[in-house]
């Protein structure tokens, strides 16, 4: 049965079993590899996307629950990597081995999204779920400042 | 090497892993292939236009990496190193990854070993292909080579000044002859414009949005996902297995069995399921009824480990190293000191997964392989598809993380059975249970520490017993009877004089595979030597920095113990040096609130010297790492912004394995299986890291691992510095703290 939702601003259809995680549609059925597998029980957000502007662990999110909603990847935040976001990330430096950063990003823009100004205890709420284990912790840190002063203290969404 | 029957990471990289007579791996860690041709002056060097720098007409210049990138960033440090001799804009410059072909490029990416071991060669490489440009444009000005020079992608000449655009002199340079490379001009370093300089890495905006390939992203017209179902204990076999129901699971394609062996194994093999998405062969492998062959490794636990552990240290060990008379002068001390250490199995943990792609056909295989070591892995895929090596095509992708997991091949070794088996293009996947419960592990050991201290505060002896459960006794020919010197490392080379050393070890037997973790055996040495030198330093009732740097007394260099006088020595200066400038930057010496405390440790491995300062606050029931101040000393920084990330990624690494979980093992199995019993430190526990570099014209060093080995020593010592609880056993459980 064909499930339908907008994927990155166009709509998308798949015809796949509605109990298979979002993280496989994308990853293997829509060959969209930006989104990461990670632990496949939401404990490290590495397949972080953003469903309805809400970040959403992919891995355990049956694809039939995003029918009609609007589904936002790493791919979408931008046609040419220049969110703020992404711009920040550049500028500190802050992937090392870079597979868990996909993640990382989706959440911290879902943080900017509804606190364009975070205080670091913000982003230890929003940020706690993403795991790094090459340990980038602190120019993640730096780089949400830096996006936020980036965006002026303004919410800036994803595409 | 210590003795001939030793084999360290080192040599067996040297030498390969041959697991079978057929199975020949050729790489080499030091020098380069590159250097090797080069010193052979019977054989013509490789011509630099042919193996590391391409450049188009207009003006692309491609320079070709040698090593694998696992965020280390060798994807920047590397080409800047080419960048700076050929005297190309940074900004020009594009990075590819290097074929599998051992007779060019030293694909073998470890033991912290790529700038350092890249260093010359590469700037020799970068240099005669920039002689060659300047030679082209003096022969078309009709002018001497002299009088040119090569400037930010172009030769220029005279007053007025002319130039040629390197794209317009390549085609002719890559014909010429390749100058001698040990007499090619190398540029000053007084003008380096790259090297040393603050950069940014290549590679961070595909990282930043999504287009990084992975392994694990690999895709092929017609693939199959695989996951396989492995027995949990160690060494166990598939007995009889029942794929009706997996194969009724939507989307799963086949179920068939592997069997692998041979050195490079983690397990036996298992019962594979393919299917037409990494889901469906998830599901199909939850279905799947196996009965397994736990064989003897079935009783094996985390306990009975121990009890070993106190058994043998109830005995002495093999005497690994014996200057002078420790016994004696323990015996006859007017004060002595003796602690026991304990440090558990540790799981690498990568982000990514293990996983392989393989399409094996009949006189050809290709494989996309998130690896460390891809001779390593041709050679296998070369031998399971009965080709010669070279038919084989590894497409070496980037890693979601490597930390000398990902120098095995046991995930390449079933990828390839499965690849055959199917005659399909397969994607092996590992979940994040079976990457857990299917590593390598840092071995467990157990240490026994024997100190001395005369009447002057002076170190009388030091005795250091260790049981473990040994790499060199899973890796080596010579199997469980090989162990020794290579458990200690740098471990045996004490930077604090004393005219009485005995080092000693005990084999503990454990079916448990075990292998190079992060800094390997410099991760035990480390903890163990640190945190007892601050135990001597509370005994003799000194400052546990002055106390150090009394100890290790006049500058001098100490022989690296156990290897020949062509090894780097332990430079005590150094060593002093990054304890002096971690001391300084961290504020040594001033209060802190009740309830923090400060500590310290330092290490040298991997040629680098490292010191920490750790900053705690400590009381029952609670333990918060403030802050970790590190003073490094790894020679040349090559790329000073990506030093500092390693730092601050090994101190996290570390402070990991320190506070959060052991691995363990019951009935034969690990134990943990995933982030919620295999705990990581995550943004809220995660300390400032401050990096403080040493300026240094000395060759550059080793930095992936070398801060390692100080995160644990320098937060138990910061611990007993708040608390006066001294705490011997790794990870910290909360009950110790109180």
């Amino acid at each position: 049965m064909a499930i339908s939702f907008t994927l990155n601003g166009k709509s998308q259809s798949v015809d796949v079993s509605p109990d298979m995680p979002l993280l496989w549609v994308l990853r293997d059925t829509l060959n969209m590899t930006g989104t990461k597998f990670g632990c496949g029980m939401a404990l490290c957000g590495a397949c972080t996307v953003h469903i309805n502007g809400e970040a959403t662990r992919s891995c355990i999110t049956p694809v039939s629950s995003v029918a009609g909603k609007k589904v936002t990847t790493i791919e979408g935040l931008s046609a040419d990597g220049s969110h703020p976001v992404q711009q920040a990330w550049m500028e500190e430096d802050v992937p090392q081995c870079g597979y868990c950063q996909s993640g990382q990003i989706m959440s911290a823009v879902a943080l900017l999204s509804k606190k364009p100004n975070p205080t670091d205890a913000d982003i230890d709420d929003a940020m706690s779920g993403n795991i790094c284990r090459c340990g980038t912790y602190q120019r993640i840190r730096k780089a949400i400042h830096r996006a936020a002063s980036m965006q002026g203290g303004k919410a800036h969404s994803a595409a | 090497m210590a003795t001939a029957s030793v084999v360290n990471r080192r040599e067996f990289l040297k030498t390969g892993a041959a697991g079978g007579a057929a199975l020949v791996i050729c790489f080499h860690l030091s020098p380069s292939a590159f250097a090797d041709q080069a010193q052979d002056q019977e054989q013509k060097p490789v011509n630099p236009f042919d193996a590391w720098v391409r450049i188009t007409p207009d003006d692309r210049v491609t320079l070709v990496l040698g090593k694998s990138e696992m965020g280390q960033g060798v994807y920047t440090s590397l080409p800047m190193i080419l960048a700076e001799e050929l005297c190309v804009d940074w900004k020009q410059v594009h990075i590819e990854q290097a074929p599998t072909n051992p007779k060019i490029y030293d694909l073998g990416t470890g033991g912290s070993g790529s700038v350092k071991d890249s260093w010359l060669a590469l700037r020799q490489a970068g240099a005669a292909a920039r002689e060659m440009l300047i030679t082209a444009a003096a022969k078309k000005w009709e002018v001497g080579t002299d009088t040119c020079k090569a400037r930010n992608g172009y030769v220029v000449h005279g007053h007025p000044e002319r130039s040629f655009r390197f794209g317009e002199l390549v085609a002719e340079a890559s014909q010429l002859p390749v100058p001698n490379l040990h007499t090619v001009p190398l540029k000053n370093p007084n003008d380096f414009t790259i090297v040393g300089h603050e950069v940014h890495r290549l590679d961070a905006a595909s990282k930043s949005n999504g287009s990084a390939k992975f392994g694990i992203d690999s895709r092929v017209p017609g693939m199959l996902y695989a996951v396989i179902a492995r027995c949990p204990v160690f060494e166990g076999k598939v007995a009889s297995f029942d794929a009706t129901k997996a194969k009724a699971v939507p989307g799963v394609r086949d179920v068939l069995e592997i069997k692998t062996s041979g050195r490079g194994a983690s397990t036996s093999g298992g019962v594979v399921v393919l299917a037409d998405n990494s889901w469906a062969a998830i599901q199909g492998r939850k279905a799947l009824e196996v009965k397994w062959d736990e064989g003897a490794a079935a009783n094996e636990s985390s306990e009975e480990l121990h009890k070993q552990f106190l058994e043998n240290a109830s005995k002495p060990g093999k005497a690994l190293r014996n200057d002078g008379d420790a016994d004696a002068a323990l015996a006859s001390a007017s004060k002595k000191l003796e602690a026991v250490y304990e440090l558990p199995f540790a799981a690498h943990v990568c982000m990514e997964p293990m996983n392989c792609t393989v399409h094996i056909q009949t006189d050809s295989a290709e494989a996309w392989v998130p690896t460390q070591g891809p001779q390593w892995a041709q050679g296998v895929i070369a031998e399971i598809a009965k080709l010669p090596p070279e038919k084989v095509i590894v497409h070496t992708t980037l890693m979601g993380g490597g930390f000398g997991r990902r120098y095995q091949a046991d995930f390449v070794m079933e990828a390839a059975q499965v690849a055959k088996a199917s005659g399909k293009p397969v994607m092996v996947l590992w979940t994040r249970e079976d990457d857990m419960q299917h590593d390598f592990y840092r071995p467990a050991s157990y240490h026994k520490l024997q100190g001395a201290l005369d009447s002057e505060g002076k170190l009388a002896a030091w005795k250091h017993f260790q049981t473990s459960t040994s790499i060199a006794a899973k890796w080596s020919q010579k199997g469980a009877d090989d162990p020794g010197l290579g458990e200690f490392g740098t471990g045996a080379t004490i930077p604090y004089a004393t005219p009485n050393i005995r080092v000693e070890y005990t084999l503990a037997h454990s079916s448990a595979p075990r292998a190079w973790w992060r800094s390997v055996e410099h991760s035990s040495s480390g903890f163990v030597m640190e945190s007892f030198v601050d135990e001597l330093a509370h005994s003799a009732g000194q400052d546990p920095l002055s106390f150090r740097l009394k100890l290790i007394g006049d500058s001098r260099k100490i022989p690296q113990f156990g290897e020949g006088p062509d090894y780097p020595p332990l430079d005590t200066a150094r060593l002093k040096g990054v304890l002096q400038l971690a001391a300084e930057k961290a504020g040594w010496g001033k209060p802190l609130p009740k309830g923090e405390g400060r500590g310290i440790a330092a290490f040298y491995s991997f040629h680098s010297y490292v010191a920490a300062v750790a900053e705690v606050s400590a009381n029952s029931g609670e333990l918060k790492v403030k802050r970790l101040v590190c003073a490094v000393d790894c020679g040349r920084p090559v790329n000073p912004n990506g030093v500092r990330a390693q730092v601050e990624s090994a101190a996290i690494y570390a402070l990991t394995a320190t506070v959060k979980d052991a691995i363990t093992v019951e009935r034969g199995r690990i134990v943990q299986a995933n982030f919620n019993d295999y705990e990581m430190i995550r943004m809220n526990e995660a300390p400032p890291i401050e990096v403080h570099l040493v300026p240094s014209t000395e060759a550059p060093t080793g930095i992936g691992e070398p801060t390692v080995p100080v995160i644990a020593p320098a937060i138990c010592n910061a611990i007993f510095n708040a608390t006066g609880k001294r705490l011997r056993r790794l990870p910290i459980r909360v009950e110790d703290l109180a």
